[in-house]
């Protein structure tokens, strides 16, 4: 395994603690969180959710990093397939929508709304 | 302050940051590159943890891939941001949304500052060993311990794939049958004249 040393070196002395990396985290998913709440757009609700899962993401990482077991990296690999399905699905959703009422706007789709 | 403290705390600052401008943005196309940058940022966050096959797989994948399908949705709507959203309906509900918002934000920093985390996950990390984070390393615990998993995600993205199809599907069937009939039609009356 060929690597540059530096890079183990810095590997090593990774001085951030992992909490920083949580809080960072959490906060991402706060802003995500805001955007689904307070966006009328429906593409930028689903960037909205497409955030929040990478916040998820960080942690799983961060938590992996720090416990030095690689399972974290699988999840997070599976949270990306996901993700990208759910990106199919919805921006096919949101097309289709498009079509019939003329409009993207989250406030017209209220039919389900009691 | 070490040089690693000064990259996350500027990575983390340029993630924030297009986080915001992503959800204040009226022009979606705007919304989408301020989400790569903060993509970007964690990409380098992921790098520093040293999920070095994670940080590129999130930008090749997500920067390289879902963004640009959104994009590409973006540019068949032909949405440019002018299209009239509306103001929600009232203020109330307006400030509710904001105030809920804001409250789950600190609810949760508060919940990551006082839960009790095992001992060997604060402070300074682990000593990674080399190989931590590896394609070798991710790619052994994904074809051993998660192989089922592994093949579950590819009925995931089969099933989505027809899902998305279908949706695509109906509504170009009718109008692709449209088309036909008044194909067909100009074809009669070309025949009846």
């Amino acid at each position: 395994m060929r690597r540059a040393p530096t890079s183990e070196k810095a590997l090593a002395s990774n001085m951030v603690p992992v909490s920083a990396y949580l809080i960072l985290a959490v906060v991402l998913f706060g802003i995500g969180a805001v955007g689904v709440l307070i966006c009328r757009n429906m593409i930028v609700l689903f960037m909205s959710i497409e955030l929040m899962l990478n916040a998820a993401n960080l942690a799983f990482i961060a938590f992996s990093r720090s416990l030095g077991i690689a399972d974290g990296h699988v999840i997070v690999f599976l949270v990306l397939t996901v993700a990208a399905a759910e990106a199919a699905v919805g921006l096919a959703m949101i097309v289709m929508v498009y079509r019939n009422r003329e409009s993207i706007n989250i406030d017209r789709f209220s039919m389900l709304k009691w | 302050m070490s040089f690693d403290t000064v990259i996350f705390i500027i990575s983390a600052l340029v993630a924030v940051f297009g986080a915001t401008m992503m959800i204040v943005q009226r022009n979606p196309v705007a919304s989408v590159l301020y989400l790569i940058l903060s993509l970007v940022a964690q990409a380098v966050c992921y790098v520093q943890l040293s999920a070095v096959f994670m940080g590129a797989i999130l930008i090749v994948v997500y920067a390289g891939a879902i963004l640009v399908l959104f994009l590409f949705v973006i540019m068949l709507l032909n949405l440019r941001g002018t299209e009239e959203l509306g103001e929600s309906p009232n203020a109330v509900g307006r400030f509710t949304k904001y105030l809920v918002a804001i409250l789950l934000t600190i609810e949760l920093v508060f919940i990551v500052k006082t839960a009790t985390i095992p001992a060997a996950v604060t402070g300074i990390m682990n000593e990674a060993v080399d190989e931590f984070g590896s394609v070798s390393q991710v790619a052994k615990l994904m074809f051993t311990d998660f192989l089922y998993v592994f093949e579950l995600t590819g009925v995931l993205l089969l099933v989505a794939v027809v899902g998305a199809v279908v949706l695509a599907k109906t509504e170009r069937n009718e109008s692709h049958s449209l088309a036909q009939d008044e194909e067909g039609a100009d074809l009669r009356e070309s025949a009846g004249k």
